[in-house]
């Protein structure tokens, strides 16, 4: 049994893919400065810790 | 204060970007009309061609900013060069990805090595790359900040290369849009294009104030760490 021949992609495929990126993009700065304002989230609060500590 | 100011300004970059953003992709799916020629693929030419162009922006930004460094020596300048270069390389990155995916829908191959414009633009690219492999192999200070700086203005040159390169070309197949005879383009098209170019602009001026603010912060908690402990 053989299966039919992939259809090769419609214009409206490689556009949505194009832009696709373009969000993809978008959306896995977003991630990266979220994860970051985190980590700088948390290291202000050990040094206010600290300062708290010293006096 | 200042630093409430410029968290204003980037809010109002941000909001202005993600307002022209949308307009953009409402004109480029809604009005503007399907060219006769290319067909429905050709939409991704509001896209793809003003992040290369943004992308040269950032280059030539980043370029400014280094020849600040060694006329100056300013710290803060190396700092915002690197940022836009970074998002230079992350911009040529997305120009690379979206030209590939257009070349593929529209003369049926991802890549070709027979086309200066491509070539060139991944000379310009790998160059860029190479950029942080010089910049991240040294120590910090003053020695890496004119080394950056030299880089960068060197890299800058290889824009105007690359721009005309199909202008200068005699075989092509990569449209030329713009000529000497203006945009080869309706209104309506040319329009979508602008409002395109401006809403990236803004991206890359948001990526670039948040970038250097969360840069600027980290490097303002290291030294507080050094003087805590």
């Amino acid at each position: 049994m053989t299966t039919p021949p992939k259809a090769p992609p419609s214009e409206w495929q490689y556009v949505a893919a194009a832009y696709g990126v373009v969000f993809v993009f978008v959306l896995a700065w977003v991630a990266i400065i979220g994860a970051k304002l985190q980590r700088l989230q948390r290291q202000l609060g050990e040094l206010v810790h600290q300062a708290r500590d010293r006096g | 204060m200042r630093d409430v100011r410029g968290l204003d300004r980037t809010t109002a970059v941000s909001t202005a970007a993600v307002l022209l953003l949308g307009a953009a992709l409402g004109l480029i799916f809604f009005y503007v009309p399907t060219d006769a020629d290319q067909g429905f693929s050709q939409r991704i030419f509001y896209f793809h061609v003003p992040i290369a162009l943004t992308s040269y922006v950032c280059f030539g930004w980043g370029a400014w900013k280094a020849l600040r460094v060694l006329r100056t020596g300013d710290e803060r300048a190396d700092l915002e060069s690197y940022v836009s270069i970074h998002l230079g390389v992350v911009f040529g990155a997305l120009t690379l990805l979206t030209g590939s995916i257009w070349a593929r829908a529209s003369w049926g191959v991802w890549w070709t090595w027979s086309e200066d414009q491509l070539v060139l633009f991944l000379v310009l690219f790998l160059f860029y790359c190479a950029y942080f492999m010089l910049r991240f192999s040294v120590a910090p200070g003053r020695s890496r900040s004119n080394m950056s700086a030299v880089y960068a203005l060197f890299g800058v040159v290889l824009i105007p290369v690359s721009f005309l390169a199909i202008r200068l070309s005699k075989e092509f197949i990569h449209p030329v849009v713009f000529t000497s005879h203006g945009p080869q383009m309706a209104a309506s098209q040319f329009a979508t294009f602008c409002v395109a170019w401006a809403a990236l602009l803004l991206l890359y001026a948001t990526l670039y104030r948040v970038e250097l603010a969360g840069k600027r912060v980290d490097a303002s908690l290291r030294e507080l760490r050094e003087l805590l402990t």
